[in-house]
């Protein structure tokens, strides 16, 4: 095989992006800063609560609840967690249905992660030229120290992301404060680390690879796509024109001169491929690389304003768009998918907001399912377990619907009383007389009324009371 | 688009099908080939410090990653990793927090117990599997027991009393009750009479006449033991024969009254010995305790 000379493996082409000042960059600046601000700031954020933790935002394995501002999550109510996770799917194929790659170009974090880490190198090492000349260099005292402190800025980056993020598991200044002093759970430790490693190898130094190599959703974007997809794109009519882009070189200053040469807009600059983050020539078409980050506009159109050209070389568009083609952005398959989002949000939302502070929950005890007493009655027996999740203790009264002439035993218990966020399990017993079954299965309600000041609503349970009356008698 | 930039020509693994049809053969990225170091790395240091290599009939021990787990006799026991151990740890651990529920219920009194939704909810489940463990082998796992040999628990009637002493003191010391045996006293026909007695005070419909003369065998022979108003007598375990209940002969599920007679009589006839084991070597008198007050809740309790 001649093959052999060839690299089993491709190393990375270095990437140097240069920086860019622009709206999209502005934008982009904005919604990182926001980001950081929610993410490193939400765990220290107190929340008043009559039980329970004071913490805003707090998942809490152990209690099995997770604290969401004035929402108590319980670990029954978990399958919202799936309506969630099919809304952000479903939001991501709306969005990229109809606006491309947003999420990877604005919010992702490799996205924002990422920028922060550049713009640390950019403040140690400098702008594009400076870092290529920088990591051409022999490791000279000059390059030790600029790589060092670089490093040693993204660790910090990385360890603060890390340490933040199990911030959210505990209560974040007791945690805090364990971490210093070495007194925190060994998870705590391990999730921290972890989460630095990652951070400082992904936002660091793997970099664009993670969305061209690992990264999924980037493969199966094209799938989302269709000719209405807002994509960012080079006009290349406008840009090539009949002869091609060309230097500004005397004689093709003036738009006018160009056009009358049929020479393209595009000065072949080059700015719009040194800013991409991802190392591509966005020129050359729609490619899987692009994270449509839209630093290319902002590199554009600051070259299209400094030679006084109409801006929008590079601009937000779409293939119909391009092609002079009608473009209809409101077609099937978005309405589609805007409609299952709404249905989706809505189905959650009710769900949410019609969830009861009071769980009722009645198990038949089957082994047996009866059993005659002396005096003749036939006794059913149940497991009835009430869930408090109200802050406060709460007293119930339980009772039956729809048996006849029926007694329900609770025991030592008139009624059932829960400590806040508990739940309880009592065993209870129904008797009734056989003279007044009406059939073997008989079909009744348990149902649990709040008792004293409250607001909560009575809840009802259906069961099944087994009387083998026509058998025994 | 124009102008195509022409890539490095890629190289392909130089089958060709359909015509045109090639496959890439592309390098792969270097980061790829870092990560199988990477796993490489991992597995040297597994082998430091987990059992790996067989060596002779032993193997390498692992470093670093001893268990140290309390066996039920209290012995603490330190062992290179395994996940027996691991199991026995946590089994040990679980034991511990149990141990302080335990506590809380050695210390209250049986009110104490079924007065507080907690303690109570507590003693209910634990009790469940030691009675899964210990009892259900005879009363079956629900408790309600086999007419016959051994008595429902779930019903209402108590042979030896339904308080939570006398509860406590049949599971400690075992019951030994005994039916004997009439054949050698009582001609058939007196039987045959007494069981149609014995079926009256129940409410079945008799021939009265027959039962008449079985209510003058029944204070002769019977009512040493059951009293005479036949409602039986906790300190000896005879049965109530006034409610609907029936331990040992089957009447309920006999269809005809012919049928519900020939199980009394077959019963006085030849009599009928049950023994209840004495477990108060068996179980801690904290499993004894947990075991009355779920056995008093199954039937209602006295």
């Amino acid at each position: 095989m001649n093959e052999m000379d060839q690299q089993a493996y491709q190393s990375r082409i270095p990437i140097f992006p240069r920086s860019v000042k622009g709206r999209f960059r502005n934008l982009k600046t904005a919604i990182l800063v926001l980001a950081y601000g929610v993410y490193f700031l939400l765990p220290w954020l107190r929340w008043e609560r009559a039980t329970g933790s004071d913490q805003a935002v707090l998942f809490d394995l152990v209690g099995r609840r997770f604290y969401l501002f004035d929402l108590v999550v319980y670990a029954q109510d978990i399958f919202w967690l799936a309506g969630l996770l099919v809304i952000f799917a479903l939001l991501l194929f709306f969005v990229t249905g109809l606006a491309g790659r947003v999420w990877c170009g604005y919010f992702c974090f490799q996205t924002l992660w990422t920028d922060v880490f550049m713009f640390i190198e950019r403040i140690v090492q400098g702008d594009r030229n400076a870092r290529m000349k920088l990591s051409k260099s022999p490791w000279n005292g000059n390059r030790v120290v600029r790589m060092g402190v670089t490093w040693m800025l993204w660790l910090l980056v990385a360890l603060f992301t890390g340490l933040s993020f199990t911030l959210y598991w505990g209560n974040a200044p007791d945690l805090f404060l364990q971490m210093l002093t070495a007194q925190a759970p060994f998870a705590a430790y391990a999730t921290t680390l972890f989460l630095t490693a990652t951070t400082f190898v992904m936002a660091g130094l793997a970099r664009e690879q993670v969305c061209t190599y690992m990264c999924p959703y980037a493969r199966f974007q094209g799938v989302m796509f269709d000719k209405d997809t807002l994509i960012i794109a080079y006009d290349d009519e406008r840009g090539e024109r009949q002869q091609g882009r060309h230097k500004p070189s005397k004689g093709l200053l003036e738009r006018e001169a160009r056009i009358q040469q049929e020479v393209g807009d595009c000065i072949d600059c080059g700015y719009c491929v040194q800013v991409c983050p991802v190392g591509i020539d966005i020129r050359n078409g729609l490619q899987y690389q692009c994270i449509s980050c839209a630093l290319c506009i902002d590199a554009c159109d600051t070259i299209m304003d400094s030679i006084d050209y109409p801006r929008g070389l590079i601009r937000y568009s779409s293939e119909h768009a391009l092609h002079h083609e009608k473009a209809s952005r409101l077609n099937l398959k978005n309405l589609g998918y805007a409609a299952a989002l709404l249905l989706t949000i809505a189905a959650l939302f009710w769900s949410v907001v019609t969830r009861s502070d009071v769980e009722l929950n009645v198990q038949q005890i089957r082994q047996p399912l009866s059993v005659q007493l002396s005096d003749g009655r036939i006794q059913n027996r149940y497991e009835i377990k009430v869930n408090n999740k109200t802050s406060s203790s709460m007293r119930y009264r339980l009772s039956m619907e729809g048996l006849n002439q029926a007694e329900l035993d609770m025991g030592h218990f008139a009624e059932i009383e829960v400590p806040p966020e508990r739940s309880i399990t009592i065993q209870v017993k129904v008797r009734q007389d056989p003279e007044y079954a009406s059939m073997t299965r008989q079909e009744f309600v348990f149902v649990l009324t709040p008792l004293g000041e409250t607001n909560l609503q009575s809840v009802k349970h259906p069961s099944m009371f087994f009387n083998p009356a026509k058998n025994l008698k | 688009m124009s102008k195509e930039k022409t890539q490095q020509t890629v190289q392909t693994t130089g089958h060709a099908w359909d015509g045109d049809l090639q496959e890439f053969n592309n390098p792969l990225p270097s980061w790829w080939l870092w990560a199988f170091y990477a796993t490489v790395i991992f597995a040297v240091v597994y082998w430091v410090l987990y059992p790996t290599w067989p060596v002779g009939k032993s193997y390498t021990k692992g470093v670093g990653n001893d268990v140290t787990y309390t066996t039920t006799d209290g012995k603490e026991v330190t062992t290179h990793w395994n996940t027996r151990s691991l199991l026995l740890k946590d089994l040990a651990d679980a034991r511990a927090e149990q141990a302080k529920y335990i506590e809380q219920l050695k210390t209250s009194s049986y009110n104490e117990i079924a007065k507080d939704e907690e303690k109570s909810a507590f003693a209910y489940s634990m009790a469940k599997v030691l009675f899964a463990d210990n009892c259900a082998a005879c009363h079956q796992a629900g408790g309600n027991g086999v007419i016959g040999p051994y008595p429902n628990l779930l019903d209402d009637a108590w042979l030896w009393g339904g308080s939570y002493e006398q509860i406590e003191e049949t599971i400690k010391n075992g019951r030994g009750g005994n039916m004997p045996s009439f054949k050698a006293q009582l001609s058939a026909t007196q039987i045959d009479d007494v069981a149609e007695y014995v079926l009256s005070l129940s409410g079945h419909e008799v021939d009265t006449a027959k039962a008449a003369q079985g209510q003058t065998v029944f204070s002769a022979n019977c009512a040493v033991c059951h009293g005479q108003d036949a409602k039986g007598q906790v300190f000896m375990g005879s049965a109530n024969l006034t409610d609907s209940i029936w331990t040992i002969s089957n009447v309920p599920a006999a269809t005809t009254l012919e049928a519900k007679k020939a199980t009394i009589t077959s019963l006085i006839t030849n009599g009928k010995s049950r023994q209840m084991p004495a477990w108060k070597d068996r179980l801690s008198e904290t499993e004894i305790k947990i075991l009355t007050f779920y056995v008093h809740e199954l039937g209602g309790g006295q």
